[in-house]
C-alpha cells in the first residue's frame, strides 16, 4: 500500500462483519428452506474463509467441502484444503476433475482440429467445478455458497457460469485485503494466510502475475472508484500510474457483463429483469 | 397526563411480503408488551410488510379500513400500538404509513413525506410522498411522528418540536452499511448521534425503533433505543437481533430538560418565516424588507 489512508480506511471490525456474515449465511439459508450448504475449498484464501463463516454460522456437520484438483493442481493447494477440513472438522469430499475435462478436450481438440488454449481449460475446469457443486447440492439438500471477493468480481477475474456462480456469496462485498484481515481473525491456517494468490489453473500460475498488478494496488484503486466515487483523473492528480489505473478501469467496464444476468430483449409490458421487480427472497 | 411512561419497542424480523405472518408476529408481541406493563409499543418501519417491496406493493398494501388493519388497531384496546405499513389510499395511492392506534381507533396516521430514492433506495419509484408532520395527543404527552428518512430532514424534528412535541416516535427500516475498523455500522453511528442532539436540541425523547433481518443481503441494524431529552439512551436494543425491549420514561425529565437549556424558548420562528420566505419566494420577500 501506498496510501496509509485509504488502507486504514479498508480496514474493518472482524467481529462487526463475522457476525454479520453470519447471520446473512444462517438466514438467507433457512429462508430459502435449506438446512445445509455446500462450497468448494480450493486451498486458497477466499474459500477457506467462506468455510470458517459457514461453520460459525452452521456448524461443521451443515457443511459440506469439496476439493476439487485437476491434474496439475498444486499439491499444496489439497494439503491447504485439508488442513482447513481437519481443523473446521468439515465433512468433505475429493472429487478431482481430471477424467471429465481431459476426456472433454480430447474429444474437442479432435473436433476443433486446434489444441484448447489455457483460457479455454481454465474456464471448462471451472464449470466442471460449478457442475459438481450443483450437483451436489441437490444430493446433499445443500446451498451452493460463493467465494468470489469484490476485488475478484469487480475485475471480473473469475469465469462466468463457474466460479462466479452460486446461490448465496458471503464474502463478495469484502475486497481482498479485507478478505485477509478477516481470516486473520477467524483463525485461517498460517500457510493459507501466506502463499500468493493462485487461480491454481495451469502449473505457478498466480493472480498477480496474471493482472499485472497487487491486490493490495488494485483495492487501493477500486476502493476510491468504488466505494468513495473517485474518477481516474482524480486518481492520476494524486499520482497513480495513468496506464496501470486505465487497465484496471478497463477490466471492470469491460467485465460487467460477468455481474449481470443475461439481457432480455424487451416486448411486452412487464419484462423479466427490467420491469418485472421483486427480491429474490419474494418466493422464499 | 402520565409522569412515568413504560414504552416496548418490537425489533421485528418481518417476513418480506406475507402480511399475515407480520400480523401474528405483531399481536403476539402486543400480548408480551402488555405483559411487560408497557403503554405503548412501537414496531419498525413496514413492519407489517417488509421492506423492499417493489413489485409487491400491489399485494401487500391495506386501505385502513382492512381487516388486517382492523386487527392491529383493535388490539390496542389495553395498550397504545404504534404500526406501520404500506397504505393505499381511496385514490388508490400508495403510501408508507405508520398509524397510532389507541383504545380501539385509530388516532393519527402519518405517511412518510422523506421518501429516499438514491443509492440503495428505490422508494419514490413506488410510493407517493406524505405532506405534512402532525402530532397526536397520547396519555403521556404530544407526540410527533416520523419515519426513518424523515428524521434526516432537520426541517422535520424542528416542526414537530415547534407544534408542542413531547415524544418522537420514529419507526425505521434502516440498513447496515459502512462497516469500518469502528464496532458499529457508518449507519448505526450516524443515527445514534443524530438522535442524541436531535433530543438535546428539542427536549424531547426519541423512540427508534428499527428492524433486523435480511432482505437479498440487505441487512437491517437493529439497534433500537430511546434517547433522553438531555442525550442519554434509557433503553437500547442489541444489534442484529430480533428482541422487544422495555424502556422506562421520566417524561418529568422534559421540564427540567427545558428549562436547563431553554433552547425551545428562544427559537425565533418569525425569523425562520422571514428567511423561508425570503428563500423560497426570492426577490418579492425582500423588498418588502
Amino acid at each position: 500500500m501506498v496510501n496509509t489512508e485509504i488502507a486504514r480506511r479498508l480496514q474493518i471490525n472482524e467481529k462487526l462483519t463475522a457476525e454479520v456474515l453470519t447471520a446473512f449465511i444462517r438466514e438467507e439459508v433457512e429462508k430459502a428452506g435449506f438446512q445445509k450448504v455446500v462450497f468448494g475449498l480450493s486451498g486458497g484464501i477466499d474459500s477457506a474463509l467462506v468455510a470458517y463463516l459457514a461453520v460459525r454460522a452452521l456448524g461443521s456437520e451443515r457443511c459440506h467441502a469439496v476439493m476439487m484438483p485437476y491434474t496439475t493442481s498444486n499439491p499444496k493447494s489439497l494439503s491447504d484444503a485439508q488442513a482447513v477440513v481437519d481443523d473446521l472438522g468439515l465433512q468433505a469430499l475429493v472429487v478431482p476433475i481430471s477424467a471429465p475435462v481431459d476426456a472433454f478436450f480430447a474429444a474437442m481438440d479432435e473436433r476443433l482440429g486446434v489444441p484448447a488454449t489455457p483460457l479455454r481449460r481454465g474456464n471448462r475446469m471451472a464449470r466442471e467445478r460449478m457442475s459438481t457443486l450443483f450437483d451436489l447440492s441437490a444430493h446433499f439438500s445443500a446451498l451452493v455458497l460463493g467465494t468470489s471477493n469484490k476485488t475478484e468480481l469487480l475485475l471480473g477475474y473469475g469465469t462466468q457460469f463457474g466460479d462466479l456462480a452460486s446461490a448465496l456469496n458471503p464474502i463478495g462485498d469484502l475486497y481482498k485485503s479485507q478478505v485477509r484481515q478477516l481470516s486473520r481473525y477467524l483463525g485461517v491456517p498460517q500457510s493459507i494466510l501466506e502463499k500468493p494468490p493462485s487461480a491454481d489453473l495451469w502449473q505457478d500460475q498466480t493472480d498477480e502475475k496474471e493482472l499485472g498488478f497487487t491486490y493490495e494496488f488494485a483495492d487501493e484503486v477500486l476502493y476510491q472508484l468504488v466505494d468513495l466515487r473517485c474518477s481516474v483523473d482524480d486518481l492520476i492528480r494524486q499520482g497513480y500510474d495513468a496506464a496501470t489505473l486505465q487497465a484496471i478501469v478497463r477490466r471492470v467496464e469491460r467485465n460487467q457483463y460477468k455481474r449481470k444476468p443475461p439481457i432480455i430483449a424487451k416486448l411486452s409490458s412487464r419484462t423479466v429483469g427490467v420491469d418485472f421487480r421483486y427480491l429474490r427472497d419474494w418466493g422464499q | 397526563m402520565t409522569q412515568q411512561v413504560r414504552v416496548a419497542l418490537g425489533q421485528v424480523r418481518p417476513v418480506l411480503g406475507d402480511v399475515k405472518a407480520n400480523l401474528d408476529k405483531h399481536l403476539t408481541w402486543v400480548e408480551q408488551a402488555k405483559g411487560e406493563g408497557a403503554s405503548v409499543v412501537v414496531f419498525p418501519e413496514l413492519g407489517l410488510t417488509g421492506y423492499q417491496v417493489q413489485d409487491l406493493t400491489l399485494d401487500v398494501a391495506r386501505t385502513l379500513k382492512d381487516a388486517d388493519i382492523r386487527q392491529m388497531v383493535d388490539a390496542s384496546r389495553d395498550i397504545d400500538i404504534t404500526f406501520s405499513f404500506v397504505e393505499e389510499s381511496q385514490e388508490h395511492l400508495f403510501y408508507v404509513s405508520t398509524v397510532y392506534a389507541s383504545e380501539g381507533e385509530i388516532r393519527h396516521v402519518h405517511r412518510k413525506v422523506y421518501l429516499p430514492t438514491y443509492g440503495m433506495f428505490d422508494e419514490g419509484r413506488y410510493f407517493a410522498r406524505g405532506d405534512r408532520f402532525d402530532t397526536v395527543q397520547t396519555k403521556y404527552g404530544t407526540t410527533g411522528m416520523l419515519i426513518c428518512e424523515d428524521a434526516w430532514h432537520v426541517s422535520s424534528p424542528y416542526l414537530l418540536s415547534l407544534a408542542g412535541s413531547d415524544l418522537l416516535i420514529l419507526p425505521a427500516a434502516s440498513p447496515a452499511r459502512s462497516v469500518t475498523e469502528q464496532d458499529q455500522f457508518g449507519s448505526q453511528k450516524f443515527w445514534q448521534d443524530l438522535l442524541q442532539v436531535y433530543a438535546q436540541l428539542f427536549g424531547v425523547f426519541i423512540v427508534f425503533v428499527n428492524r433486523v433481518g435480511f432482505e437479498d443481503g440487505i441487512n437491517f441494524f437493529g439497534g433500537s433505543g430511546v434517547v433522553s431529552p438531555t442525550g442519554e439512551w434509557v433503553v437500547h436494543a442489541p444489534t442484529l437481533e430480533e428482541t422487544l425491549v422495555v424502556g422506562d420514561l421520566d417524561m418529568t425529565l422534559i421540564r427540567r430538560a427545558r428549562f436547563t437549556t431553554p433552547i425551545l424558548r428562544d427559537e425565533n420562528k418569525d425569523l425562520v418565516l422571514r428567511s423561508l420566505n425570503r428563500l423560497v419566494h426570492g426577490q418579492e420577500a425582500r423588498d418588502a424588507w
